[in-house]
């Protein structure tokens, strides 16, 4: 931080980077393009990706990847959905990318987490509210869909 | 022996937007507003339910802050870096929905989560706050542990 530019440009950067952020959170079980992020800062898609990654230390596209598979892991906790399904509410298409993914960042599969989290306790969660609170609200709502809350607030 | 958290900090970059915010979108109180000699502003507000809670809100800057510290402040702030607390409330879903009418900004939807309802919201000014309508397990650490901690492999 403070590497880059000073002072209120710095701050005004932050800010764009800030909403392209926010707007990943907001609507990462929607099919998303780098495109549809950097409109929400207000940046090419060029200058997204390099300023993003400056603050951040991730490109928007790996922020996105990390989101929707944080929102499969608290779904695969708590919910009572198979992988599958999870695998689509939370914005993947293709079972075997997502299965891919979630095994490179967690270190064990979609289904042996699942397994896993399953044997320390029952599933809290009717997967019919899951369903009706956590799929994406229709294109253009003001704040369509879950995400993860910040990490420093989760109870570990 | 400490009874009770009384006061606590938010950051933000202008008094008076400020208070448009706590004041006028969430529906906080003004609960002191001082000016003193060196410039210093002790500008508090907090929730009618919480009379006796104050979230103080400071401009990062003298006399507090050098100039750095107030730059890197501002620049946690810009980037959605700093979180505020969690508020509670009797109604997760109907504060969200009254709280977006008035525009306030909602990076999580209330969603249900093993110790309540929970949507996560911005303040005008970059932080995050939590809003909570807590069950009965939130503050059980064995619930909590089964909900949240591997299980045996």
């Amino acid at each position: 931080m403070s590497a880059g530019p000073s002072g209120a440009a710095a701050v005004e950067t932050l800010v764009a980077l800030r909403h392209a952020r926010d707007f990943v959170d907001r609507h990462y079980a929607e099919p998303l393009e780098l495109a549809d992020i950097a409109a929400a800062a207000g940046y090419s898609r060029y200058h997204l990706v390099r300023a993003f990654k400056a603050a951040y230390g991730e490109t928007p596209g790996r922020y996105l990847q990390r989101r929707r598979v944080e929102r499969a892991q608290e779904l695969l906790r708590v919910a009572d959905l198979n992988v599958t399904e999870i695998c689509h509410l939370v914005g993947f298409t293709s079972l075997g990318s997502f299965s891919r993914l979630f095994s490179e960042l967690v270190g064990v599969s979609p289904s042996r987490f699942q397994r896993d989290a399953l044997a320390s306790g029952p599933r809290l969660i009717p997967g019919c509210y899951v369903l009706m609170w956590g799929r994406p609200s229709p294109t253009g709502a003001p704040n369509t869909a879950i995400a993860e809350k910040p990490a420093a607030a989760r109870p570990t | 022996m400490i009874t009770k958290l009384g006061v606590a900090t938010a950051y933000v970059s202008d008094y008076d937007q400020a208070l448009d915010f706590f004041i006028g979108k969430l529906g906080f109180e003004l609960r002191t507003d001082v000016t003193m000699e060196n410039g210093f502003r002790w500008l508090t507000v907090g929730p009618p339910a919480s009379p006796e809670f104050q979230l103080n809100l400071t401009v990062p800057g003298p006399p507090a802050h050098d100039e750095h510290t107030a730059a890197l402040l501002r620049e946690l702030m810009a980037k959605g870096a700093l979180g505020a607390g969690a508020w509670n409330t009797d109604d997760c879903r109907a504060t969200y929905a009254e709280y977006v009418a008035r525009g306030v900004e909602f990076i999580q939807e209330p969603a249900e989560r093993p110790y309540g309802v929970e949507a996560v919201f911005r303040d005008d000014f970059g932080n995050w706050y939590s809003l909570n309508e807590l069950n009965d397990k939130a503050l059980d650490q064995q619930a909590m542990t089964e909900a949240f901690e591997p299980g045996p492999k």
